[in-house]
């Protein structure tokens, strides 16, 4: 099975990245970096709730915690345990 | 004393930011009324130049325009100066709703409630009719006040790639459980000139029963063939659900703005949009100016005809001449220059040749992507364009930009 961390890295490459847009690693910064709006975020974590049939709250659904890779893929975890 | 001066150094402070960051905004002085040929003080305590205004929203040249200006004095002496109300207390004059049933018209729309600006309009109208239970789905190019509008709604937010119809189509599937979703976009993009998708949109919307939305502030009275907007140049007259447009831009250029669509959405407004109950009813002056831009407009199509000859020519211009434009046919036409300093630069040097057109740069358009925008008018005379592109060449020639393409502007400068 994929990694949660490549699947969700390339949802972002997909949803938010443009042609021109530099490459992003696991740890790219992306809300406080720009790269992803915190008014788009809305769809990653409608995304991740449907690949993964959990329901995040929306006081954990921050853009702290959606500012990276790495950060959503532990928020994903805490819900699945 | 409240006002202390810690608070002052704080945002004094934070106004040096804005300058050092190279985004701080000044106003130029314009002493004439709104034209082809203005005469401007700046910077201020400068004498005044006389320059060609080529950045103006004045896309059919109405702003001044003599009947304009008679039917506003005859509002002012027939209608007076102020009503000192909001529309639903005393605010409403006849003029109000003729205005309303004149641009239900010329929309081709089933009703329509004026609002003190289209900033006001896109505020108000979507917690006006959407709750909850709804989404929005947004182009991600939407104009700021768009924006404001959504973050002022309860209904759910999703953005698409711009003008991607496979992303809108997603964003459709994604969101079905949903029990409205509204597309939502501008008709043309006023940073970049391009149209939006209205016919693909509207098609997606028939499919997905989305209701659609359209921002067509910078369409309204010049694009489509009798000038309609976006909605009858892509053939969708009658299938958009929701018109926002101002009277502040083609329509006479002073202020205001309307809701133009379905019967029900527009009453909505008129109950529950809080810029419309609570903000001043448009002046009759403006009401009474607006009313002729339209007589004008259903007379004849010759201004919206001299816009698009006259974009035609100055794309022409620029293109032969070797800048690297943003395609499209609207009257907004960005001179790409890629490099934020490369375009303040520019703008300077052509104000000094007599060409007003100024450099938009980060964050108003998106990083590596500053620009100097144009933005042609019926008001302009071959004249004018061929004296401001000779400005342009002249200075293209100083930076050696002319025939470079945006790989190669970028290498020469820097992003």
């Amino acid at each position: 099975m994929e990694e949660i961390k490549d699947v969700v890295l390339n949802y972002v490459i997909e949803e938010y990245l443009e042609e021109d847009d530099e490459e992003i690693t696991y740890d790219t910064p992306l809300i406080s970096g720009g790269i992803v709006d915190s008014f788009s975020m809305v769809s990653l974590k409608r995304f991740l709730e449907n690949e993964y049939s959990i329901s995040i709250p929306d006081e954990k659904a921050t853009p702290e915690a959606f500012d990276s890779v790495n950060k959503i893929v532990a928020l994903v975890r805490e819900f699945t345990g | 004393m409240s006002y202390s001066e810690t608070i002052r150094k704080i945002y004094l402070d934070q106004i040096d930011q804005i300058k050092n960051a190279g985004i701080f905004k000044e106003e130029r002085f314009i002493h004439s009324s709104q034209a082809a040929d203005i005469e401007v003080e700046f910077p201020a305590g400068s004498s005044l130049k006389k320059v060609i205004n080529m950045c103006a929203n004045n896309y059919l040249g109405l702003s001044s325009h003599p009947d304009v200006v008679k039917a506003a004095h005859e509002g002012l002496d027939t209608r007076g100066y102020g009503m000192s109300s909001v529309r639903f207390i005393c605010g409403t004059q006849d003029i109000h709703r003729e205005l309303e049933n004149r641009m239900t018209q010329f929309l081709g729309t089933e009703d329509t409630i004026l609002f003190p600006s289209c900033m006001d309009a896109n505020a108000g109208v979507f917690e006006a009719v959407l709750s909850d239970q709804d989404v929005m789905i947004s182009d991600r190019l939407v104009h700021a006040s768009i924006i404001d509008g959504i973050r002022l709604c309860s209904a759910m937010h999703d953005t698409f790639k711009h003008s991607n119809m496979e992303h809108l189509e997603s964003k459709l599937q994604l969101h079905a459980d949903k029990r409205f979703k509204m597309v939502i976009t501008d008709g043309v993009f006023s940073m970049d000139g391009d149209t939006a998708k209205l016919d693909e949109m509207a098609e997606l919307c028939n499919k997905y029963g989305a209701m659609l939305f359209v921002d067509d502030s910078h369409a309204t009275g010049f694009i489509g063939k009798t000038g309609r907007g976006t909605h009858e140049k892509c053939g969708v007259l009658g299938n958009v659900d929701i018109i926002t447009t101002t009277f502040g831009k083609a329509l006479g250029g002073a202020s205001g703005g309307c809701v133009s669509g379905r019967k029900e959405l527009v009453e909505m407004c008129r109950q529950k949009a809080r810029p419309y109950l609570f903000s001043n009813t448009i002046a009759p002056v403006v009401v009474s100016g607006v009313l002729k831009v339209l007589e004008i407009l259903s007379e004849s199509t010759e201004r919206r005809d001299k816009l698009e000859n006259n974009t035609k020519h100055w794309r022409k211009g620029l293109t032969e001449a070797g800048f690297v434009l943003k395609e499209g046919d609207t009257p907004i036409v960005p001179v790409m220059l890629f490099n934020a300093k490369l375009s303040q630069d520019f703008s300077k040097d052509l104000y000094n040749e007599g060409i007003y057109a100024i450099g938009f740069f980060f964050p108003v358009v998106p990083n590596g992507q500053s620009r100097i925008r144009t933005q042609i008018s019926a008001g302009h005379e071959i004249h004018h364009l061929d004296k401001a592109l000779e400005a342009f060449v002249k200075i293209g020639k100083k930076y050696g930009i002319l025939g470079l393409a945006k790989q190669e502007i970028i290498e020469k400068y820097g992003l």
